[in-house]
């Protein structure tokens, strides 16, 4: 579904990604995991084209996402949930879904009702203002609106980031069920543990280098993710 | 079905009121209230009416789009010499003076619009406060080289323009800029620009070309900085580059910091108020700019949201109101 070549990604004249390449398959959750600073969010950001490559492939179901107009990804069906909860603070959260088929608007409404039905608590709050919402809630908000663009694959940057650990394990489930339905995920993540739990495979990113790829079983038991990222 | 309808009536019901309020000014200037000050206060009401569509025009760049632009005069100034040489290029030719005036106006508004595009594509590409800053170089710029053009005067007046412009036109092309502009903020457009505004990196992800949308909302505040533009040079006749300085731009950008960012009624009732009030007193005219930042000042202080913040007004919601308070039958009809 997803294929990555030989990515090399600089700002300035920092060299940021060095010659990464992932692959994703169709229907599989594949994670990225990686320190602070190490290039994950770098490589989601070239991915939708919010960020220019130097060099490399990136392929999506066929198409050249490096000669492909960033605005124009996602009517290929392939959504971003950013780092940092983005979500439009002053719409209410019926709004901000609106906003998340601005691409493909048809079927909106039938769409917006599987999300109310995996997210209750948004359709509680549907005609509140999304800034009032609590942290998780938001995050939710900003996975529901990468749904509402109806995607094949969905890049998630860091969902777990400063939520409480039950909400973490909420939000992980989530993404469990969403990819049940057939939607390819590639999670970034620094909360190795819980990616590598409900992922099947996985990339280790260390200053803009895979170091190790396998199974994600394979990483959870390989002695250098356990010291460096599960804490073992 | 509902809502387009309740639209209409809406637009229907202000129509009537712009009428209501036009008829009393006709009244008032007709029957020669004000005596031998007729033509002068008709002359403040003619500059409200530009004032309005420029501050309005730049509300959209701060309030809709919340970016800095620090050079509006420059599209002003861009539009009002295009829309005089226009002028200039067509009179004699037996044109109708309105006609006339409309086709200057669009000339000038399209070479405003058309500038804007320009500076708006290199500046809103990035993020940041450099739209300020190149907004202010561009107006700089613009200001030296019609100082230097031939056509534009050579620095010295460019008198002569036609006398196009009167108050009862002026009125009505304010009300169909303001009109346009207030539809835009209300389209899908405007509304896509605010997400913008909101959280950039979600606008971004939900697929809106970003920078397209703010070059296009800049260069629509630049077409109607050009019309205002326009309708100054056809009615004040001569102008002279340096009218359109540093000093004007700032002064329509506390306009609609006053009125409120993101309230095209407080740009408005801004805009007639502070360009009226200080030639009402004209003797302290020098102190204009002083007593604007005084103004400012309490505003920030005490209203950091602008008088208005994003406030608009309704003839419909107001009418509502005062019908809800007569006996309830009228309610059931609807
Ligand atoms: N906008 C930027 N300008 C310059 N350097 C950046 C920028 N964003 C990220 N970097 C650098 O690129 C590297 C990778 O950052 P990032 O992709 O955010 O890492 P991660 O998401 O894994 O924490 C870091 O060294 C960071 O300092
Ligand atoms: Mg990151």
């Amino acid at each position: 579904m997803l294929e990555i070549k030989e990515l090399n990604v600089s700002y300035g004249a920092v060299h940021a990604i060095h010659g990464v390449s992932i692959k994703v398959n169709d229907g599989e959750i594949v994670s990225l995991i990686g320190a602070n600073g190490a290039g994950k969010t770098t490589i989601l950001r070239t991915i939708s084209g919010l960020k220019k490559a130097d060099s490399g492939e990136i392929i999506f179901d066929g198409a050249d996402l490096r000669k492909t107009e960033p605005s124009k990804i996602i009517s290929l069906k392939l959504a971003h949930v950013p780092e940092g909860r983005h979500i439009f603070p002053d719409m209410t959260v019926e709004e901000n879904l609106e906003m998340g088929a601005y691409a493909d608007a048809t079927n909106a409404e039938a769409v917006m009702e599987d999300v109310y039905e995996r997210f209750p608590r948004l359709k509680e709050r549907r005609k509140q203002l999304a800034g009032t919402l609590s942290g998780g809630e938001q995050q939710m908000l900003a996975v529901g609106r990468a749904l509402m663009a109806q995607p094949k694959m969905i890049l998630m940057d860091e969902p777990s980031m400063g939520l409480s650990p039950l909400l973490v394990k909420e939000i992980f489930s989530i993404i469990k069920e969403v990819n049940k339905k057939g939607i390819t995920i590639l999670l970034v993540e620094q909360n190795a543990k819980m990616a590598l739990s409900i992922s099947d495979r996985a990339y280790v990113l260390e200053t803009g280098k895979i170091t190790i790829e396998g199974p994600a079983q394979d990483l959870l038991n390989d002695e250098r993710v356990k010291k460096a990222y599960l804490g073992q | 079905m509902k809502m387009p309808k309740k639209m209409k009536l809406s637009y229907l019901l202000n129509f009537l009121g712009l009428v209501l309020l036009f008829s009393i000014f006709v009244l008032m200037f007709e029957s020669k209230i004000f005596g031998t000050s007729t033509t002068y206060i008709k002359g403040i009401f003619t500059t409200a009416c530009y004032t309005i569509i420029m501050v309005t025009s730049l509300n959209l760049v701060v309030g809709c789009m919340g970016e800095f632009s620090l050079g509006h005069a420059g599209f002003v100034s861009v539009g009002a010499y295009f829309s005089a040489i226009t002028s200039n290029a067509l009179a004699g030719r037996g044109i109708p003076d309105l006609l006339l005036l409309i086709i200057a106006l669009i000339a000038g508004g399209l070479a405003a619009g058309l500038t804007g595009i320009l500076v708006g594509i290199p500046a809103l590409r990035l993020r940041g406060d450099y739209l300020a800053i190149v907004t202010v170089a561009f107006a700089e710029i613009i200001r030296v080289a019609f100082c230097n053009f031939e056509i534009t005067g050579g620095g010295k007046t460019m008198s002569g323009i036609a006398k196009l412009a009167d108050f009862y036109w002026a009125f009505w092309i304010m009300v169909i800029c303001v009109t346009v502009m207030f539809m835009y903020v209300r389209s899908r457009y405007g509304r896509t620009v605010k997400s913008i505004r909101e959280d950039y990196i979600a606008a971004a992800a939900s697929g809106i070309n970003v920078t397209y949308y703010k070059v296009l909302t800049f260069a629509v505040a630049a077409f109607f900085a050009g019309v205002g533009g326009g309708l100054y040079a056809h009615y004040m006749t001569a102008m002279i580059p340096t009218n359109f300085n540093f000093n004007y731009s700032a002064e329509l950008l506390s306009e609609v910091i006053i009125g409120g960012t993101g309230s095209l009624t407080g740009s408005v009732i801004g805009a007639a108020f502070l360009s009226s009030l200080p030639e009402l007193m004209r003797q302290f005219s020098t102190y204009r700019m002083l007593a604007y930042s005084i103004v400012l000042v309490l505003v920030m202080i005490f209203r950091p949201g602008g008088i208005f913040g994003t406030w608009e007004f309704s003839l419909t919601r107001l009418l509502e109101r005062v019908a809800g308070k007569a006996p309830k039958a009228q309610k059931g009809g609807e």
